[in-house]
């Protein structure tokens, strides 16, 4: 045997390679059972970043299927309520560059809304009750319906149904609870002239 | 002397504190209305019990506490409820919060009140108890509710009581001449906080050494009680609760933990100056000491003022400049905050309304790039390195703040005070707390939009099934009631109805396949089989769904559907067999 | 009445960016005599004209980013990089070296990176590293020490300089000569105490090398004064003379032949204390932490030894500058400081777990 492999040198790389193959096959087979990941499936972190509105604007019937249509690769530009950020976390999560929003499937809104149900006109009609994604409307029919404002995500999916256009989108009102300070403007070289700024403007307007 | 330890960073900013300590403290006249926040302290806003009109007395309840971590708001004078609306408070944003306004009617009468001197002897619950509804916050920082502090619960019992007497922020001396004139009044409350608290066997003031006059006049009093008075050097900021307790102790406060995990309660020393006034004589927090300081006031001074007293009130009296300065600021030069105008009031955390002249407090020259030159992680007490949470803040990476502990900046301000770029770093953190708390709050309101998105699928899809359940079952029945011979299918053709399951399409499909093969005659033959059986199925059916009915049978319903089902059945055959021998 | 809205804190010390550049600037003023005493006017020179091409540059640049000249000329910054690359040029250079090199150093390595504060490299040492490769002869030429010049023959006096400096006059013989760390790059074969004997540059010096002792000590001076100011804490200097001090007692063996040098003559030779002091002390381009400063300090003069030793230049310290910077973000990464109430350090792209 070894009389043979030593005179056939293709034999004796055929057997080197043959085996150093089923070597680290094993080895790669192993190594991929003993330190699998249980990591998240795409969908599931793709949907994580998406801003749960359930809106439907991207043209899929809630977050979670276009989660899974953008898994599948759809464009990731179709959501407006989550805007530019979002867009650019799952840019950054997929590692593909990042679209501006498609304003075909709507604009990104600063004002975040609710619905609110000017109760009088309100028919109970249930229509708004079975629109709502995330069951936020109260009511039965031919009872007067309203709004769980902390439930309601401002998806607009209740607007539409109404027969008699007693929804309305209010902005959420600021309060002193959710006030927040904002970033000073930026400062030196790569913003703006500071000091020409402060020079040409009122007292009252370097509020920092 | 007794050991201290020395914490990290800090500054040495000008004191600046003799100038409102050359007088005692003193009273003005009662203002003409007072306006009293709901909120003026951590947790849930009082709730208003009183109406407008209605007369109060000096320390009467016109707010009550909602929740446990709450406090009751008291008249501070007597008068008239004028207002109950939205007013300037004292706040960064500058924005408007529920006030209660009172017209005072200058007779300043108290309603009536009873303390207790015997502290000793009362259960500390029923201290708690009076402490809370005193209206007793922290008043020094943040405006923690002190009931609510002082019970820490059995699981962790307090085995040091740290008074924090250090006012480390200049200018402000409300704390130092409330010790000189009040010195025994204060270790009264001292000693009533050790009976609420089981007695601790360890009980400091921590106090800074640029307030002998105030040591000295607490020693006579802590002589033989047991409360040390722990002198240290002048450091800002050593007056943060976390700094102090390290440097009494040596002992850190574990990132996100309380003192009381540690054993330990740091309470202010004007709170318990409140606590012994509540508890010995039974007056609510009805006003505090006040400094009124800086340049642009004619007079520096020390006041007792009502609570709800607006700023203006302050400032004229002490003729305050307008032309002088441009700010106001309510707290110290440090951690203070800008005043929107002078019509915000008094709350009970405002110990000093700084005043300050343009030469003292110069307008902020324009920032200038970061060098990250590292004096501000130099200067930081908590040992962050401030200049790379700017960076971070600035490109709002939430993350690398995050492991960068930016969560653990108390917004001393001495970073931004030692920063040679004059970059408004303070505020860079604020926002990119406020930044990530949004993002934690939006997830969370995501998480469960989300929940509640899956669970009305869920919902959906169950009322779907159910439907769809039924029919099934009605198929079923149907099935089951008409005869099942292999000929029998070549009449399910023709009233095949649109079916879910795979089985069945086929199934119609292969009776399809073979009506087209068979030839009339066959099919004649097949049909009259078929109609025999199938009136023999009816009967059978007939039989059962009247048994059933007898019996009461819940299977009534599904019999009732499966005979209906073959008569039609049968019907149809019948209507065929005519069709094809015509 | 309404107020001003202004963020807290109010009070601010009277600490400015300009006025630390212009502390460096002071703290530069013993070394620059020294060399101007030891090795006549060509650093004054040198000096003078980097500082007028940066000024200019940085001026330029700024105009054309449309950005104001007087509030970004404010911060000396671009003084403090032309004075630092003039002070480590070879006195008596050509004009077109100093310009050159000042063009890049605010050019190149500062302002198209984003101006100051966002540089990555030391943009002194970059426009330096540049000219060491670009014009190896010129860079290489450095005059001789007072102590080394012929009987009767002196420094070449201020206008005689000038000529030499932007007309291509050449001087009399014996003015120029090697430095310290060359002579002893090339004398491989001989033992240090022979080196010492032969080596007028050594024989004539106290303790490292004739003139540059001096020097050295000149910016120690400095240096210290800017220690003591708390422009910078001690961990960066330290760290690097500390490392190259070890690293030359380690490789001494004991005045061999191979010998790479004795630990003075590496600490008070070449641009030692210069670089310790005045070159890795720039905050921008190092590590942040006190603990990454010493790191970082330390990597530079391991890195300095190594290339003066084994190396093909006698000196190393605007390599090894450069070589750390790239390594800072590293250095940052491991060394975050322990904050207050936390148990561990952490690294910097780790997140609290719980």
């Amino acid at each position: 045997m070894i009389e043979l492999i030593s005179q056939n040198p293709i034999l004796a790389a055929l057997a080197a390679l043959v085996g150093l193959a089923i070597v680290f096959g094993a080895l790669l087979g192993f190594a991929a059972e003993k330190f699998k990941v249980e990591g998240d499936p795409i969908v599931e972190q793709i949907d994580e970043l998406l801003p749960q509105t359930q809106c439907g604007q991207c043209g899929f019937p809630g977050c979670r299927p276009y989660a899974e249509s953008i898994a599948n690769g759809d464009e990731i530009n179709k959501c407006p309520p989550g805007g530019q950020s979002t867009i650019n976390a799952i840019a950054s999560l997929l590692d593909v560059p990042a679209p501006e929003l498609d304003a075909e499937h709507g604009e990104e809104s600063d004002v975040k809304t609710v619905a609110y149900i000017r109760e009088d006109e309100c028919i109970g009609c249930t229509k708004c009750i079975q629109a709502c994604p995330v069951d936020a409307i109260m009511g039965a029919a031919k009872f007067m319906h309203t709004v769980i404002t902390d439930e309601c995500t401002g998806c607009d999916l209740c607007v539409e149904p109404c027969p008699v256009d007693c929804i309305d989108m209010l902005p959420v009102v600021e309060t002193i609870a959710d006030w927040r300070w904002s970033i000073p403007p930026k400062p030196g070289l790569i913003a703006t002239d500071k000091r020409g700024e402060l020079a040409n403007q009122p007292v009252e307007e370097d509020a920092a | 002397m007794i050991k201290t330890w020395v914490t990290p960073g800090g500054v040495h900013p000008p004191e600046n504190k003799h100038q409102s300590v050359t007088q005692g403290i003193g009273h003005l006249p009662i203002p003409e209305k007072l306006v009293i926040p709901l909120s003026q302290h951590i947790g849930a806003a009082a709730i208003p019990c009183v109406e407008v009109g209605q007369t109060v007395l000096k320390g009467q309840v016109i707010a009550k506490p909602a929740g446990v971590v709450s406090i009751p708001m008291h008249a501070p004078t007597s008068g008239t409820i004028s207002a109950i609306e939205h007013r300037p408070i004292a706040h960064s944003s500058g924005m408007l919060a529920p006030c209660i306004e009172i017209t005072s009617d200058g007779a300043d009468n108290w309603i009536e009140h009873e303390g207790i001197s015997d502290y000793e002897h009362i259960s500390p619950a029923k201290l708690l108890e009076m402490v809370g509804n005193a209206g007793i916050t922290g008043m020094g920082g943040a405006g923690f509710p002190s009931a609510v502090k002082l019970n820490p619960g059995r699981q962790r019992p307090i085995d040091t009581l740290i008074i924090n007497a250090t006012e480390c922020e200049p200018y402000i001396t409300a704390d130092d001449s409330a010790i000189r004139e009040r010195a025994e009044e204060i270790v009264e409350g001292i000693k009533i906080l050790s009976a609420i608290l089981d007695h601790p066997h360890n009980i400091m003031i921590g106090i800074e050494d640029n307030k002998p006059e105030a040591i000295e006049a607490l020693a006579p009093h802590v002589d033989g009680t047991g409360i040390s008075v722990v002198v240290f050097p002048t450091k800002y900021p050593s007056g943060g609760e976390k700094q102090l307790i390290y440097i009494l102790t040596g002992k850190e406060l574990p990132s996100g933990k309380l003192p009381a995990d540690i054993g330990m309660v740091c309470i202010n020393i004007g709170t318990t100056y409140a606590i012994k006034r509540a508890i010995i004589d039974g007056e609510p927090l009805v006003s505090r000491v006040t400094t009124v300081t800086g340049d642009a006031v004619g007079i520096q001074r020390n006041y007792d003022t009502l609570i709800g007293t607006p700023v203006s009130h302050l400032l004229t009296h002490n003729e305050y400049d307008e032309q002088a300065g441009g700010r106001v600021v309510m707290g110290g030069p440090m951690m203070g905050f800008t005043l929107p105008s002078a019509e915000v009031p008094i709350v009970k955390t405002t110990n000093c309304i700084l005043a300050p002249s343009y030469a003292e407090i110069p307008d902020d020259e324009p920032a200038q790039p970061c060098i990250r030159c590292g004096m501000c992680a130099e200067a930081c007490p908590a040992s962050l390195l401030p200049q790379q949470l700017f960076w971070y803040a600035q490109a709002e990476d939430h993350e690398r703040l995050e492991a960068h502990n930016l969560f653990d900046c108390i917004e001393c301000g001495a970073c931004s005070y030692v920063c040679p770029s004059n970059i408004p770093l303070v505020q860079y953190y604020r926002a990119a707390k406020g930044e990530i708390r949004h993002a934690r709050e939006e997830k969370v309101k995501a998480d469960h939009a989300r929940e509640r998105f899956e669970f009305h699928k869920q919902r959906i899809e169950q009322a779907e099934r159910e439907k769809e359940e039924k029919r099934a079952a009605r198929r079923e029945a149907a099935l089951k009631a008409k005869a099942n011979p292999p000929a029998a299918k070549s009449e399910t053709k023709s009233e095949a109805k649109p079916s879910s399951s795979a089985a069945d399409i086929i199934a119609a499909a292969q009776a399809r396949a073979a009506a087209k093969q068979a030839s009339p005659e066959d099919q004649q033959a097949k049909l009259e089989r078929t109609i025999a059986a199938a009136e023999q199925r009816l009967k059978v059916a007939e039989e059962k769904l009247a048994e059933a009915i007898e019996s009461n049978s819940d299977k009534q319903a599904v019999l009732s559907a499966a005979v209906e089902n073959t008569r039609q059945k049968l019907e149809q055959s019948k209507t065929k067999l005519a069709e094809l021998q015509a | 009445m309404a107020f001003k809205q202004v963020t807290s804190p109010h009070a601010h010390s009277a600490q400015s960016t300009a006025k630390v550049m212009q502390l460096v600037l002071w703290a530069t003023v013993p070394g620059l005599l020294v060399l101007i005493w030891q090795f006549g006017w060509g650093s004054l020179l040198n000096v003078i004209l980097a500082t007028v091409t940066a000024v200019i540059c940085e001026a330029a640049i700024v105009k054309m980013r449309g950005r104001s000249v007087a509030f970004y000329l404010g911060d000396y910054s671009a003084v403090v990089t032309a004075v630092l690359l003039g002070l480590s040029l070879p006195p008596l250079a050509p004009w077109w070296i100093v310009v050159v090199g000042s063009v890049f150093s605010i050019v190149v390595a500062k302002q198209l990176y984003g101006g100051l504060g966002y540089n990555p490299f030391n943009p002194a040492m970059v426009g330096y590293v540049v000219l060491l490769i670009s014009f190896p002869i010129q860079m290489t030429a450095w005059v001789a020490p007072l102590a080394l010049l012929p009987a009767g023959v002196s420094h070449p006096g201020f206008a005689e300089s000038l000529q030499i400096v932007f007309a291509g006059y050449t001087p009399v013989d014996g003015v120029t000569g090697a430095t310290p760390l060359d002579v002893f790059k090339h004398s491989s074969g001989l033992l240090v105490d022979q080196v010492y004997d032969r080596e007028p540059l050594f024989s004539q010096a106290m303790f490292a090398g004739a003139g540059w002792e001096w020097v050295n000590i000149a910016f120690l001076f400095g240096g210290l004064i800017l220690l003591s100011n708390r422009l910078f804490t001690w961990h960066g200097p330290i760290g690097m003379l500390g490392a190259l001090a070890l690293m030359s007692v380690i490789f001494y063996d004991s005045g061999s032949s191979t010998s790479p040098g004795s630990p003075m003559m590496h600490l008070f030779s070449g641009a030692s204390m210069f670089g310790a002091f005045f070159i890795l002390t720039d905050p921008v381009s190092s590590a942040v932490s006190n603990r990454g400063r010493l790191i970082y300090g330390a990597l530079i003069g391991i890195l300095v030894y190594i290339i003066r030793a084994w190396g093909n230049y006698p000196d190393a310290v605007a390599f090894a500058v450069l070589i750390a910077n790239f390594a800072a973000p590293f250095i940052d990464n491991y060394t975050l400081p322990r904050t207050y109430g936390h148990t561990d350090r952490r690294r910097a792209t780790e997140k609290e777990e719980g």
